[in-house]
């Protein structure tokens, strides 16, 4: 518990760096939502490969990472259906309505000092914490 | 060039979110839990992260991207509903389990049929997106 901070810092860097990467070398703002939902709704089919090889990337290194080193990876998931459902769609439909997410209107968004990220995340922290507010205190579900 | 970029970028990603433990939903949830138990190490994977970003940014003034073309144009200043009602969507699927895109994609391999489950519920989501983009436009053009 008391280390998590820097293994935040050092993770956080690693996915600035990544961003930093996709931005200088290909132009691209890296945003997870938007390489996703660029597929999965034919959006993006210019860029397909480009996607679909970040994907590859952001799925391997961390199963690389966890089998290398046999690092736990609980993650803590809810096997609570209805809720899984709800949320997924919630997430998929919000991020692409709003044109990004953490990453994309947090990450790229507010280190550029956009007015539309900085709001996005204001908006999606907020409406985050007040959810699971609701949720765990009040209704106790969660 | 760009594919290997790709690669690069979103390995980095991958293992920034895997070693930060934002694949870990009890440490989104307790970021978000201000009631309970509260853990600051989001605010830290989103300082770490946009400090690179930040200097990222500032070189690509007066420049072009290694593979040619264009960066992306300025951050747009105009504030409109999709962009407000998308984000509290967005923060309320988040809210209630824990997971944003990027961490969903990079724990599908050790996330279980829950994983699977929610990325399939997301996708729906995305899909969905632009059909219900419109019809918020009208209500938003009606109000």
């Amino acid at each position: 518990m008391e280390t998590d901070w820097i293994w935040g810092l050092a993770g956080g860097g690693l996915i600035g760096m990544g961003g930093a990467v996709y931005l200088l070398g290909n132009g691209r703002i890296m945003g997870a939502s938007g390489i996703l939902g660029g597929l999965v709704d034919g959006s993006g089919r210019k860029s397909a490969a480009e996607k679909l090889v970040f994907l590859a990337g952001v799925i391997l290194l961390p199963l690389v990472l966890s089998s290398l080193f046999l690092i736990k990876t609980n993650t803590h998931m809810t096997d609570n259906v209805p809720l899984i459902i709800a949320a997924g769609l919630l997430v998929g439909l919000g991020t692409r309505i709003a044109n990004g997410c953490t990453s994309g209107h947090g990450v790229c968004g507010i280190s550029r000092l956009s007015l539309r990220g900085i709001v996005a995340t204001v908006f999606y922290i907020l409406a985050g914490g007040m959810t699971l507010v609701v949720f765990r205190h009040v209704l106790g579900v969660i | 060039m760009r594919l290997f970029f790709s690669f690069l970028a979103g390995g980095l990603f991958g293992a920034g979110l895997f070693i930060s433990g934002m694949t870990d939903t009890i440490k989104v949830q307790g970021w978000l839990d201000v009631f309970g138990d509260w853990d600051p190490t989001l605010a830290f994977v989103m300082g770490g992260a946009i400090i690179p970003m930040f200097i990222a940014w500032q070189f690509t003034k007066g420049r072009a991207p290694l593979v040619g073309g264009a960066f992306p144009s300025p951050a747009r200043p105009e504030l409109d509903h999709r962009l407000i009602t998308g984000s509290v969507m967005f923060g309320m699927g988040w809210g209630l389990v824990g997971l944003c895109p990027g961490p969903v994609i990079a724990s599908i391999t050790y996330n279980g049929w829950e994983g699977v489950l929610f990325m399939l519920a997301m996708i729906a989501g995305m899909v969905a997106a632009p059909k219900i983009g419109e019809q918020l436009d009208q209500i938003a053009a009606k109000a």
